[in-house]
């Protein structure tokens, strides 16, 4: 894809980063590790959502059969496989070519029809019951547009689901200094600058015409990892629905 | 190429157990094995017998096998612990109303139970009378040649074979392993006197000597574990002469007594690999760690690792992850580590403990069962440990569904 035709909301500089990541993507030792190990208790938050908002059976393995998903800044796929194996027709777009290089390869390996995408929401098409974009807005250039993308793109009740680190000291702490400094987060990969509290996160969800339906912390103990918890000081979720 | 979620290699009571909790759940696996189930059901084919403690029971009915061993177990009220045949050792008494301490299987009842559920089971494939000739595990799936010829593909990988476990063997996983040089004696007995439900766990400085109750009242399983050097020659006993030393052993209080099955024996060894876990493979049971008999806790422990494992993917399975993602072998890991050390470690102090001959070694032993007998909360604890009802309870062991 040329770079004239790529989005505006999309930084140039974060989505050459995480290409030189994409071949390490997949490695549960690599690079991304962190996520890696964040990926059950996110989808843990997703599926509770998914299940409360369109009231599935929560011991279905199918829960999103018969529904279309689209997952925006999916990296090399972490989340859009699982979303695929819950059922869902699922759209998944990168800003990076070699993410969605990474990205198809692994489906392949895996048998999963995934329909991926170089670019940004604006190359989803129609409308989905479910939008999924985590931990990418605090790497987006103009939150306003992009959230109003993501939700242009959303059904009429459907599901939106974002999380994204908190501004605070103590995520400034472990996200930045802790985190980028002992190497479990690849260095550059943050701004904290750039980083939204759950207030303002909201409000720009509601001026995209959305009700906030949830707002969750992600919390790390050292006892039993990365949990869902109401302390959102350092990550947290919000789930939004279109009316 | 069949294709599943799980393959399991090993159909043993932890391999099937584990295959029929998936597939109660949702998550369909192949289950390879080498054995001919007619042979492994038959009478003659194993004399073992298992203290299925109450956890593991309730996991048992939880996913509907229970049912097929109604009226087959004999519970435990009571187990008595001593130094030899003197006075002084420990009782376990179940509380009044509470489960009891246990309940005594006939192995081989529990696989023809195992089996006859596996049938009913959607999305469980038992393979039987073969065996994996080629394995291969990688970033991509695990992907198994038979030697019938037929392909298997899988994103995980379950070693259930047991001690000898060819599959952790050649995943290279470290075991901490020694021998006790000594061997089990497994003979099923029948005395005069009904045994009241009560198990008795006598110590000999020549190895430990359990009279396990069996159904009907004057019937018991006997494991009666002697030196590896005289194992040949107690074995080539005849009958009589056998049930005469294994009176001797029992003081007596069941009365005179007959054989009553097959005499089979186990060599004893302790093994506890470093790992239980690696690329796409997980292992249960014995294959992951083996301990003495003297308590009665490998099965249960190979049964515990099947209620931690079914929960970890059958919840996995629900987020829509592969389930070989190393995120859900290091929770099972987490889970069964601490448990399966502390189980193992503490038979092995027990058996060592109680192997020191001698009269002063006897008398601290005397000395430390009437001080545990004394302290409320320890006993408690050990109780608690013999039920198997310690640690964070997979929600298969509490009787739930995940």
């Amino acid at each position: 894809m040329a770079n004239a035709s790529e989005p505006s909301t999309i930084d140039p500089k974060e989505a050459a980063h995480f290409g030189k990541m994409a071949a390490d993507w997949w490695d549960p030792k690599g690079s991304s590790a962190m996520l890696h190990k964040l990926n059950p208790v996110r989808l843990k938050y997703i599926r509770e959502q998914i299940d409360h908002h369109f009231q599935t059976d929560e011991t279905s393995r199918t829960p999103l059969a018969g529904k279309r998903a689209a997952d925006v800044g999916c990296g090399a796929g972490l989340l859009a496989e699982p979303l695929r194996r819950l059922g869902a027709d699922v759209t998944a777009v990168d800003a990076a070519p070699e993410n969605i290089a990474a990205a198809r390869l692994h489906a392949q390996g895996q048998g999963l029809e995934i329909d991926y995408r170089v670019g940004s929401a604006d190359t989803l098409d129609g409308l989905y019951d479910l939008v999924t974009s985590l931990e990418v807005i605090e790497h987006v250039a103009d939150v306003r547009g992009f959230v109003g993308g993501l939700a242009d793109h959303l059904a009429p009740g459907g599901l939106l689901i974002l999380s994204t680190p908190n501004r605070t000291p103590q995520s400034r702490l472990m996200m930045i200094t802790l985190a980028e400094g002992l190497g479990q987060i690849p260095k550059g990969t943050h701004d904290w600058n750039k980083f939204l509290t759950p207030e303002e996160l909201c409000a720009i969800v509601r001026d995209a015409g959305l009700d906030v339906v949830d707002v969750e912390g992600l919390s790390f103990s050292p006892t039993r990892g990365f949990v869902l918890s109401e302390n959102t000081s350092l990550d947290y979720f919000i789930a939004a629905r279109k009316a | 190429m069949e294709r599943a979620d799980v393959i399991i290699l090993g159909g043993g009571l932890v391999g099937l157990t584990l295959a029929i909790a998936l597939g109660k759940h949702g998550v369909s696996t192949i289950v390879v094995d080498p054995a001919d189930p007619e042979q492994t059901i038959a009478k003659t084919f194993d004399g073992r017998a298992t203290a299925v403690s109450s956890s593991s029971f309730r996991m048992l009915q939880a996913i509907g096998v229970a049912g097929r061993l109604e009226g087959h177990g004999c519970p435990i009220q009571s187990i008595q612990v001593s130094d030899g045949l003197a006075p002084g050792g420990l009782v376990f008494d179940a509380e009044q109303g509470d489960d009891p301490l246990g309940m005594m299987f006939e192995n081989r009842l529990i696989r023809a139970a195992l089996f006859e559920t596996a049938k009913t089971v959607p999305g469980l494939n038992f393979l039987p009378k073969t065996r994996a000739a080629e394995v291969v595990r990688d970033a991509a799936g695990v992907r198994i040649a038979l030697e019938d010829g037929r392909l298997l593909a899988a994103p995980l990988l379950i070693g259930a074979e047991g001690r000898n476990s060819p599959t952790r063997d050649a995943a290279q996983i470290p075991m901490a392993r020694w021998s006790y040089d000594h061997v089990a004696i497994i003979q099923t007995i029948e005395h005069e006197r009904p045994h009241g439900n009560v198990a008795y766990e006598i110590f000999y400085p020549a190895g430990p000597f359990a009279i396990l109750p069996m159904l009907p009242g004057t019937r018991s399983a006997i494991v009666w574990s002697i030196s590896a050097a005289d194992a040949p020659a107690t074995l080539g006993l005849p009958d009589r002469a056998i049930a005469a030393e294994i009176e001797k052993r029992m003081g007596g209080f069941l009365g005179a007594i007959t054989l009553a099955g097959p005499r089979s024996s186990y060599p004893l060894g302790f093994h506890h690999a470093t790992q239980i876990t690696g690329e796409r493979l997980a292992l249960v049971g014995d294959a992951a760690h083996g301990i003495h008999p003297i308590a009665g806790q490998g099965l249960n422990l190979g049964f515990r690792d099947a209620a931690a494992l079914a929960q970890v993917l059958v919840e996995g399975a629900r987020l829509g992850l592969d389930l070989g993602d190393a995120q859900l072998l290091a929770r099972y890991a987490r889970w069964r580590s601490l448990d399966t050390f502390m189980v193992a470690a503490s038979t092995d102090t027990l058996t060592r403990l109680y192997g020191v001959p001698g009269k002063t070694a006897s008398a601290v032993r005397r000395f430390g069962m009437s001080l545990i007998h004394r302290i409320g909360p320890l006993k408690d604890r050990l109780m608690a440990e013999a039920r198997g009802e310690s640690g964070d309870l997979p929600l298969l062991l509490r009787g739930l569904s995940i």
